[in-house]
């Protein structure tokens, strides 16, 4: 369904603008979203399985500031990029561990999140932007293969390997019956607490790379970094046919739905209309989305209930 | 034109896209008698109730109240025309008092509009009263009331519009049977007063106790009606199915001799909830598990299972001492656990039949890798679809479209194709209609003589007493006797469960 509004959007596109079709456009495009499609492969798997993480944005900015501070200090690329993704994790675990084991609801303990280590990046960073990084640490985001940029190939490999794991492997499947009917999952043997928990640090490390890309891709570390970044990944994720309860939602879905935004705001830049409307047009997007899905929905309830009395 | 009936509907008939639900039902009800209304799932009882209340309209016939033919545009419109309905899931907000719930949307207001809050009290309390619950204070919030009450709340509620003919869907499905009791006594205090009273309900013999007539629907269709006391339970049933449902329960081919025992519990206990209980099961015997609600019957289930702690006692599977600490240890080592409520803890109801039947043994579809392959769980959701007789047209329709019955029966074809050495069966027939049941009890039987063991819990004396070789009575969380079932009684079994006999064992 959305392949087909994605699609729409793309030739529509191609007629209306010259330079849509372009190689750099195209290319601008992907980088775009690239940060955010790479947290979402992850953030799909947690809202399958009924869970929600507000605080993906502040991840990423923290564990872009250490790993700038660990750089600047002098330590070496690897170890620095190392700790980096583990301090994700760390977080993701922090997350979890409060919502799973505490039983605290995930919109309540993520928003807080945001708040603690969105402030825990300010205090590292003193307020300030970490720049002059080591070339060697900007080469992870600013090299490219061919003609396209390595944020873009992370993104790609990690969407395709998290849709074919999320939905075809045994292990993932497990999170949609989570999502679907937490007690009956747990009934029918399913490790419903080790799962979440184990979404919650997917999704910190997921967005720990991210931060890490990002970071290596500005040559420089912001303590604005990831702002509102939540927001669009959630809402990719629901574009891409997630709902907010769980059970449903896929990685593809996901990308497409972070494509159609991409697509969106690319549109809206290149048709020369004014920047401040991509906010609100994004909004729409979302709610037309939902609306879609919902009234898809409601026709084939209503179908198939008569068809079964 | 005063007619003998307080309510009724000739040649009702209500089409939907694909099917009539509803085909030339005719209803009569009188006023002050309790009229019960039973059928299978998928007979119409819910389309007809949906349309006496207002809320759908019928494609032809009429209905009439006190001899009058009207017609309703909305369910507000019913209540003003005196027909008032209770729900099985209640309406009520928990969060406000009982004088909001009973008067929502129509509370008495003074001069400047606000709430008259005395007034709202007082005419609250005059109908608690009705009930002599006039000591409940109408400020108490919902949320704080036992169910059974809350129930007579959302009664109240549908009082208060005066009508003539109020009708209860499925009243009873979450009451004690000491709030039956009350609720049957609400009923008759409100016949009294002429009001009558359409009775909904899969407990056939709660008809026999309450109601004064009956109306049989089947497939849509007007069976009959009949004075209760001209008729008996076959009568019910059989018209209810079409067919003479000889021997619901079965029995027990005695050339399957019993075998050696496959589980043993020894003074299970936890904390508050039971103690001391041991028996044992063994391969091919259905133990039941009777009690009144309360009694604990679940909570060892569910830990025998590994949903719930065991904090004392142990427990032998084929000899071999066992303790799982979770569903998953109890999966791998052959236990399974048919869940009480299929609806919130048992069925995915979004998902696909398919779906649900693998959901406890994803690890058998993998043919080794870690990937799920969609063939091999196709095959078996068909398989199960048609060894089980699932009504259903695929494997990929959605659980929540099935009847109970066949909801239920997705349930046990997920369990019982595990290959279980006990498999736990928590009330398999609540909410299942007549034919569904029997045909579980069929699979229960096949279980069993398969080799299998298998633990019953049910309320349901009739079914406890007819599918079981053993009873284990509970009663407030220890055993308080073990009985033969070819020679225990209902009286016997009623007697350990309420207490009044102490320990009477099987030797």
């Amino acid at each position: 369904m959305i392949f087909l509004i994605v699609s729409g959007i793309f030739i529509a596109m191609t007629f209306a603008s010259p330079y849509f079709l372009s190689e750099g456009n195209l290319l601008a495009l992907l980088l775009g979203l690239s940060i955010e499609a790479i947290i979402a492969v992850a953030m799909t798997n947690l809202m399958v399985s009924g869970g929600f993480d507000m605080s993906v944005g502040s991840i990423v900015a923290f564990t872009g500031a250490v790993t700038a501070t660990l750089l600047k200090s002098g330590f070496p690329v690897v170890p620095a990029v190392v700790v980096g993704l583990a301090i994700g994790a760390a977080i993701g675990l922090f997350n979890g561990f409060i919502v799973s084991k505490l039983g605290i609801n995930a919109f309540v303990t993520t928003l807080s999140s945001l708040s603690l280590f969105r402030g825990l990046t300010l205090i590292v960073s003193r307020g300030q932007n970490i720049a002059n990084l080591p070339d060697s640490f900007k080469a992870i985001g600013q090299t490219k293969l061919g003609i396209v940029q390595t944020p873009i190939l992370i993104a790609a490999i990690l969407i395709i390997c998290g849709d074919i794991l999320l939905r075809r492997s045994r292990f993932f499947r497990q999170s949609y019956y989570i999502g679907g009917n937490e007690k009956a999952a747990r009934l029918s043997g399913i490790p419903v607490d080790r799962m979440k928990l184990l979404g919650y640090v997917l999704t910190g490390l997921f967005a720990g790379i991210a931060g890490i890309v990002m970071t290596s891709r500005l040559g420089a570390a912001s303590m604005t970094a990831g702002t509102g970044l939540e927001l669009r990944v959630i809402t990719a994720v629901i574009i891409g046919g997630a709902s907010l309860q769980g059970g449903e939602g896929t990685v593809l879905g996901a990308f497409l739905g972070s494509l159609l935004m991409a697509l969106i705001t690319n549109a809206l830049t290149l048709l020369g209309v004014d920047v401040y409307w991509q906010t609100f047009v994004i909004g729409g997007t979302l709610l037309v989305a939902v609306l879609i899905d919902r009234f898809g929905k409601l026709r084939k309830e209503r179908t198939v209930k008569v068809t079964t009395k | 034109m005063k007619s003998e009936y307080a309510l009724e509907a000739r040649g009702i008939t209500k089409t939907f896209p694909g099917v009539r639900a509803l085909d030339g039902v005719d209803l009569r009800v009188r006023g002050g008698e309790v009229h019960a209304l039973v059928g299978e799932n998928g007979a119409g009882k819910s389309t007809l109730m949906l349309t006496l209340s207002g809320i759908y309209k019928p494609d032809e016939g009429e209905i009439l109240v006190g001899g009058e033919p009207v017609v309703f545009t909305s369910p507000e419109d019913a209540a003003k025309k005196g027909i008032g309905i209770v729900f099985q899931e209640l309406s009520l907000v928990p969060s406000l008092s009982i004088a909001e719930n009973v008067f929502a949307n129509r509370q008495p207001v003074d001069r400047i509009g606000f709430v008259d809050r005395p007034v709202l009290r007082k005419k609250t309390s005059e109908l608690l009263a009705l009930f002599e619950l006039d000591s409940l204070d109408p400020d108490t919030l919902v949320r704080s009331l036992p169910l059974a009450q809350q129930q007579v709340v959302e009664i109240l509620k549908a009082i208060s519009h005066n009508p003539g003919v109020l009708i209860l869907d499925e009243p009873t499905s979450s009451l004690t049977e000491n709030e039956i009791k009350d609720l049957f006594r609400n009923i008759r205090t409100l016949t009294a007063r002429g009001i009558a009273c359409i009775y909904i309900s899969h407990h056939l013999n709660e008809i026999f106790d309450i109601a004064d007539t009956v109306t049989i629907l089947r497939d849509g269709r007007f069976v009959c009606d009949a004075r209760v006391k001209d008729i008996d339970e076959d009568f019910l049933v059989s018209n209810m199915v079409g067919r003479t449902i000889v021997d619901m329960y079965g029995m027990r081919n005695p050339a399957d001799k019993l075998g050696d025992v496959r589980f043993e519990a020894r003074g299970l206990g936890r904390e508050g909830v039971f103690s001391g209980v041991g028996f044992t099961v063994r391969a091919g015997e259905i133990v039941a598990f009777a009690g009144l609600v309360g009694a604990g019957r679940t909570e060892v289930g569910r830990a025998i299972f590994g949903a719930e702690p065991v904090e004392s006692g142990e427990m032998l599977l084929d000899g071999m001492k066992v303790n799982p600490r979770s569903p998953r240890e109890a999966i791998a080592i052959g236990i399974g656990y048919l869940s009480e409520d299929r609806k919130s803890q048992g069925l995915f109801l979004d998902f696909s039949v398919r779906a649900n039947l693998v959901a406890n043994h994803l690890d058998d579809f993998c043919a080794g890798s870690p990937f799920i392959r969609e063939t091999l769980t196709g095959d078996w959701a068909n398989k199960a679809i048609s060894d089980y007789r699932i009504a259903t047209p695929d494997a990929e329709r959605p659980v929540k479209n099935l009847s109970g019955g066949n909801q239920q029966k997705v349930l046990a074809a997920e369990w019982i194709g595990i290959g279980p050495k006990l498999l736990i069966v928590d009330e398999p027939t609540r909410g299942v209609d007549v034919g569904a049941k029997s045909e579980i009890y069929v699979l229960l039987r096949k279980l069993a003589a398969g080799g299998a063991a298998v633990m019953l819990i049910s309320s349901d004396l009739s079914e406890v007493l007819g599918l079981a070789d053993r009873i284990v009575v509970m009663k407030s969380g220890a055993v308080a006797g073990i009985l033969d079932s070819s020679s225990a009684t209902e009286e016997g079994v009623i007697a350990l469960a309420a207490g009044a006999v102490q320990g009477a064992y099987l030797s």
